[in-house]
């Protein structure tokens, strides 16, 4: 996740003290993972010292995070440029996964029960998300559901791999 | 009804060493499976690896070559053509891949066959079933016919047919295979929350993980028998 980048969009929205932004950062992109405050505010830091955001002055009445936050021109170019870039389709191999099977056949034990325990622990964190979509608020669903498509592309490939153990027991026990 | 029954919970059906071959080749190879009551169960497997003959044994469409199939602590295996049809049509329901609604009846006439079929009178199987238009979201669609509904609507028409005599055991065979991944998914939640609201056992076969997902657990049935890593990890 790209913190300085959701926090300059956050902004570009509308400006906002350091407290709110974190609220709906937690809220909309990490509802199990919240950021620290100090992350906000070191984070805000940079983008301002690097002319992207710009310090309001102190609202009156106000504590240390009484202070506004507004994105600048060029801050909204970055954000622009952000959010009309592809993510980089990185190849998820799942390195432990594959060195398990690989070294369990080597090793001569038993590659398919370990891909059936896998097997049942994803199935198993896919109940778990599907419950969350069941009961929780649409940004959970969403949420819920790329982690479980990301889920499914694993088990496809232990649904393939299972099929292919024999081959690959040959290939690497050679 | 929630899923705490669990496999070792006393079993409303059962499959026990269930052998069946078709010709040379073999479908299932001693087979068990304990569902609970109330229990929804996911049957996962390869293609060709018996889970759906694993279902038919269950509900009493196929009959093993060897091997026990017990229902409420009846042998299923044991009845002759006739009580396993009554068996069929009184206690069980079905949601196959396509639906498969009676082309020249209205969605309403699907949805009251069961209940025509086991003597109700017309007037009264069609108020049934009206009722469950509105549960699955289908208000409106009472009189079409099967060719003028959507895939994730006819489907919902095959499950309330499945489910408007109050069966005690659901069975679907890829209940969603034939439709998108959102429309498959509102399927889903739809049957989980029917079966949950009338008690029925579930037992459903499918290669969608997401599927899966919905029951309280799923087992794997790979060359005609069901593994489950959970059990084999507690053996002796």
């Amino acid at each position: 996740m790209n913190v300085p980048l959701t926090l300059l969009g956050l902004l570009e929205r509308q400006s906002s003290h350091g407290y709110d932004l974190k609220r709906d950062y937690d809220t909309y992109f990490s509802p199990t993972k919240p950021l620290l405050l100090g992350q906000v505010y070191s984070t805000l830091g940079r983008l301002a010292r690097d002319g992207k955001v710009v310090v309001g002055p102190a609202e009156p009445g106000a504590g240390p995070d009484r202070k506004r936050y507004v994105i600048t021109e060029r801050g909204a170019t970055e954000v622009e440029a952000w959010l009309t870039e592809p993510v980089e389709a990185e190849q998820h191999l799942q390195t432990e996964l594959f060195t398990k099977v690989v070294l369990a056949l080597m090793l001569g034990r038993d590659a398919s029960a370990y891909l059936d325990l896998q097997r049942a622990a994803h199935v198993a964190r896919m109940r778990a998300l599907t419950e969350i979509k069941r009961q929780g608020p649409l940004v959970d669903k969403l949420l819920a559901d790329h982690s479980m498509f990301r889920l499914e592309a694993d088990l496809r490939w232990i649904d393939v791999t299972q099929a292919r153990l024999g081959a690959l027991a040959e290939e690497v026990c050679k | 009804m929630s899923g705490a029954a669990g496999p070792d919970a006393a079993a409303l059906l059962e499959a026990r060493a269930a052998v069946l071959a078709f010709g040379r080749t073999p479908a299932l190879r001693g087979t068990d499976l304990r569902v609970a009551r109330g229990e929804i169960v996911a049957v996962m497997g390869p293609s060709g690896s018996g889970k759906s003959t694993l279902l038919h044994c269950l509900a009493g469409i196929l009959v093993p070559d060897s091997g026990e199939i017990l229902f409420d602590g009846r042998r299923v295996d044991r009845m002759r053509e006739a009580e396993r049809s009554e068996l069929r049509r009184d206690r069980f329901g079905f949601v196959f891949q396509f639906g498969q609604l009676v082309p020249e009846l209205t969605a309403e006439e699907n949805v009251a066959m069961p209940l025509l079929l086991g003597g109700a009178r017309r007037g009264t199987a069609l108020t049934e079933a009206r009722d469950w238009f509105p549960r699955l979201g289908l208000e409106g669609l009472e009189r079409r016919r099967s060719g003028e509904l959507s895939g994730g609507q006819a489907q919902r028409v095959a499950l309330a047919r499945a489910m408007v005599a109050r069966p005690d055991v659901l069975f679907a065979d890829e209940p969603t295979g034939s439709l998108d991944t959102y429309t498959g998914e509102q399927v889903m939640e739809l049957l989980v929350d029917a079966v949950r609201a009338n008690g029925t056992t579930a037992v459903i076969v499918t290669h969608d993980a997401r599927v899966a997902a919905c029951a309280d657990r799923e087992v794997m049935v790979r060359d005609g028998k069901v593994t489950s890593p959970h059990l084999e990890r507690t053996g002796p």
